[in-house]
């Protein structure tokens, strides 16, 4: 039994857990932000970005150490392998937080307007797909990541209304149009976070199934047993 | 934190036992050695001091003369064994290394261990019942003696002693230098001639020369096979001097002459075993590779 | 070139012990097929079968059909013959040790009657220089004893030596567990480009060696295949879970 090994991946994904709390974090505090014009949530999501940071680095190391080390194979070579995508992921959702926080700070001074686009919706929808990714991931579960694919279809849909009534709004109302802007990076800013979310998503089914579902490449049941041909 | 400072107190007074130890094992292993040694070169240094003086150009070249007569020499018992060891070797040698062959590489069954048994039964047999037997078989066969019964009976005393030495050898060679030829697809028979055989030439080689050292100082078998001669005989089917025989027979006589003559005879007979030994080695050693083991 | 080996139901014993069960296999022409497995799990018997060099134990026996190339292994075929054709390399290095490098290489050919010097010269040569040998023993050919060696060359002098048949499959059990890494990827190296000429079957301990070597890899348990597939799906993504406890070290 190769205990040590098995300890240490275990603190591996501790650590992705952590590192996933705080970019959940982020992205709820940005919205949040957003929701309320909230200069202090803003400078919280600044502040936390250095954690994530460091956090991503300590994982890679580890994951890195790991890798060198321990030469993993099969299941838990799939695992140190998405563990290390899924905290590149996880560093790049923190970053749109980041983003988003920079826009709040754009635009707490300019009047509060009556857009045609619900953020909070979009906000609500796209931290729930982290979330459940996230959760996916604790729990090995393929089917709670392949939920999570799906939703993303929801989330685009979201961003491309958003993003045709906001154009709108910028020809008929040209004074609004930095608000009607700053709008429409966040929905984009959010969709990229549900983008994230997806690639956790799939990182979880590659870990837990050995399928690679990306851009939907066909996912054929294992040949067991079966004589190789030579090709 | 486990108490060290005890333990390297001990420490000195355990090195003194442990050298004391040493040097006592040390001490036991050269005396033995010594005692080894002693009486080797007591013997080889008796052998030429009381020898050497008869020996001379004449004892080397002649025949005995008769009783009374000064000078003569044992040419013709140094030719004598001679022969019949190279007729013991002949037919003693192919015999042992065969047995020691079928022992090793086909012999771990009953018959085997009946075959080893006998062996070393063989081997404990005194000389002279071999010598009946080389008799009995040979001499009352062809109705006289002869260098050919000599060489019958000292081959039955090699035969043994070549046997088990062979097998010994062989089972030292490791089975992954067998696997090595089976694998190339090198027959059985082919294996054991080619690789298992040859392995263990210079094992197997020691023990043939043990065995023909063993022998060729042998009185006792050749006493009524070979019989001993006064003259030149290059017959393998007539009596035949050897040095062993002259040696025993003008020891055992009443004449100073004679005894000087046997002296130097023995001393002659354990050079030409050394000699041949050593021919051996450096034949056999020859063949041998940089490196080889 | 290689052939491939067809292996259906084979079962071999040592006296009463089964040592493997039913094994059913298909060996691809030409690739490298890694065999691993815990100790004692029959994957060294499994290859001294297809050469037959199982039956040279005593009380060892073996039944089922092994078919190398055309020919029949268990079926009116002499086992001389079979292992003329199917060279194999040992876990330990076992050149002959009285026999100089170059009669260690001619010694499969000389001991079968091939007497053609300049052919034996001509053999002799490409063989060592498929086994990556022949730059450093070249001027010592005759001189030196093929046990004179270290421990890297003599392995790379018995894969000369048995390459030196002209065989068509080469079997390899271990054949770098007794080596340090340098020569030990010099072997793999050697594996790498003898695929091109023959056919690979190596028997391996050492996981990372079957991942980097072979093609195929087939798990052995207790006398049993469990699982034949190519090597990166073992290594990835095995389809049994004994398969993935092995891998990954969770076995045992």
């Amino acid at each position: 039994m190769r205990t040590r090994f098995q300890q240490s991946l275990e603190e591996l994904r501790s650590k992705l857990l952590r590192m996933g709390g705080l970019a959940e974090q982020a992205v709820d505090r940005a919205c949040q932000a957003y929701l309320n014009r909230d200069l202090a949530r803003c400078h919280m999501v600044l502040e936390g970005e250095t954690q994530i940071n460091e956090a991503e680095r300590e994982i890679d190391e580890l994951a890195f150490d790991l890798i060198a080390m321990q030469q993993p194979a099969a299941v838990d070579l799939r695992f140190i392998l998405a563990v290390t995508k899924i905290n590149s992921d996880l560093e790049r959702v923190g970053d749109q937080a980041v983003n988003i926080a920079e826009r709040v700070m754009d635009l707490v001074e300019l009047p509060i307007v009556d857009l045609p686009v619900d953020i909070g919706r979009m906000a609500a929808a796209v931290s729930a797909m982290v979330s459940r990714a996230l959760e996916s991931f604790i729990e090995g579960q393929a089917e709670l990541a392949q939920a999570v694919l799906e939703m993303d279809n929801v989330v685009d849909r979201m961003r491309d209304e958003a993003f045709i009534s906001l154009v709108k709004v910028m020809n008929d109302r040209p004074a609004v149009t930095r608000q009607a802007l700053d709008a429409l990076l966040v929905s984009r800013n959010l969709e990229r976070v549900a983008d994230h979310a997806t690639n956790i998503a799939e990182d979880v089914i590659f870990w837990v199934r050995g399928a690679d579902v990306r851009h939907n490449v066909s996912t054929d049941a294992p040949m067991h047993q079966a004589a190789p041909d030579a090709d | 934190m486990p108490d060290l400072s005890k333990s390297t107190q001990g420490l000195p007074r355990m090195g003194l036992w442990r050298r004391a130890k040493n040097y006592a094992a040390t001490f036991f292993a050269g005396a033995a050695v010594f005692l080894v040694l002693v009486p080797l070169t007591a013997i080889f240094a008796y052998l030429v001091y009381k020898g050497v003086g008869a020996l001379n150009w004449a004892f080397l070249t002649q025949t005995p003369k008769p009783v009374g007569e000064a000078g003569g020499g044992m040419a013709n018992a140094i030719a004598g064994s001679v022969l019949i060891l190279a007729i013991a070797s002949v037919v003693g040698v192919p015999v042992g290394i065969g047995a020691g062959i079928y022992l090793a590489e086909y012999g771990r069954n009953r018959f085997g261990n009946l075959v080893r048994f006998t062996a070393d039964v063989l081997n404990g047999v005194p000389s002279i019942v071999v010598g009946i037997v080389a008799y009995s078989i040979v001499v009352l066969g062809q109705g006289h003696f002869s260098a050919l019964a000599g060489g019958v009976a000292l081959a039955i005393m090699m035969i043994p002693t070549i046997t088990r030495a062979t097998e010994e050898m062989l089972l030292l060679v490791p089975q992954a230098i067998r696997e090595a030829a089976y694998g190339l697809g090198v027959p059985r028979w082919r294996t054991t001639l080619s690789i298992t055989l040859r392995t263990a030439t210079s094992g197997v080689i020691t023990g043939v020369m043990l065995a023909f050292a063993r022998v060729a100082g042998e009185t006792a078998p050749l006493l009524f096979t070979a019989f001993g001669n006064q003259y030149w005989n290059w017959k393998i089917n007539q009596p035949t001097a050897a040095l062993s025989l002259q040696v025993y027979t003008y020891a055992i006589s009443p004449f100073d002459e004679w005894h000087r003559q046997a002296w130097a005879g023995a001393l002659i007979l354990i050079i030409l075993i050394v000699a041949s030994v050593g021919a051996v080695r450096i034949v056999a050693g020859r063949g041998m590779l940089k490196g080889a083991s | 070139m290689g052939v491939g080996i067809k292996v259906e139901h084979l079962n071999a014993w040592f006296g009463k012990h089964q040592a493997l069960h039913d094994i059913n296999m298909d060996i691809a022409a030409n690739h490298a097929t890694a065999i691993i497995g815990p100790s004692g799990c029959g994957k060294s018997t499994f290859v001294r079968c297809l050469n037959r060099m199982h039956e040279t134990i005593p009380e060892a026996s073996a039944d089922g059909r092994v078919r190398i190339g055309e020919l029949d292994a268990y079926n009116g075929t002499a086992a001389v013959q079979i292992r003329r054709r199917i060279g194999m390399v040992f876990q330990k290095p076992n050149p002959f040790p009285t026999m100089s490098i170059y009669d260690n290489v001619a010694a499969g050919l000389k001991l079968n009657g091939f007497r053609n010097r300049q052919h034996l010269d001509e053999i002799v040569e490409r063989s060592l220089k498929l086994s990556a040998l022949w730059e450093e023993v070249k001027d010592t050919v005759r001189k030196k004893s093929g046990a004179s060696l270290s421990g890297g060359q003599q392995q790379r002098l018995c894969i000369a030596r048995a390459l030196a048949v002209e065989p068509e499959v080469l079997l390899m059990d271990e054949p770098c567990s007794a080596l340090d890494p340098i020569s030990t990827g010099k072997i793999e190296e050697l594996i790498f480009q003898l695929k091109e000429n023959f056919t690979i079957v190596i028997v391996t301990h050492n996981m990372q060696q079957a991942s980097r070597v072979a093609e195929f890899t087939g798990f052995f348990l207790m006398g049993r295949l469990i699982e034949f597939d190519k090597t990166e799906k073992i290594f990835t993504n095995p389809s049994d879970k004994r398969t993935e406890d092995y891998i990954t070290g969770r076995f045992g």
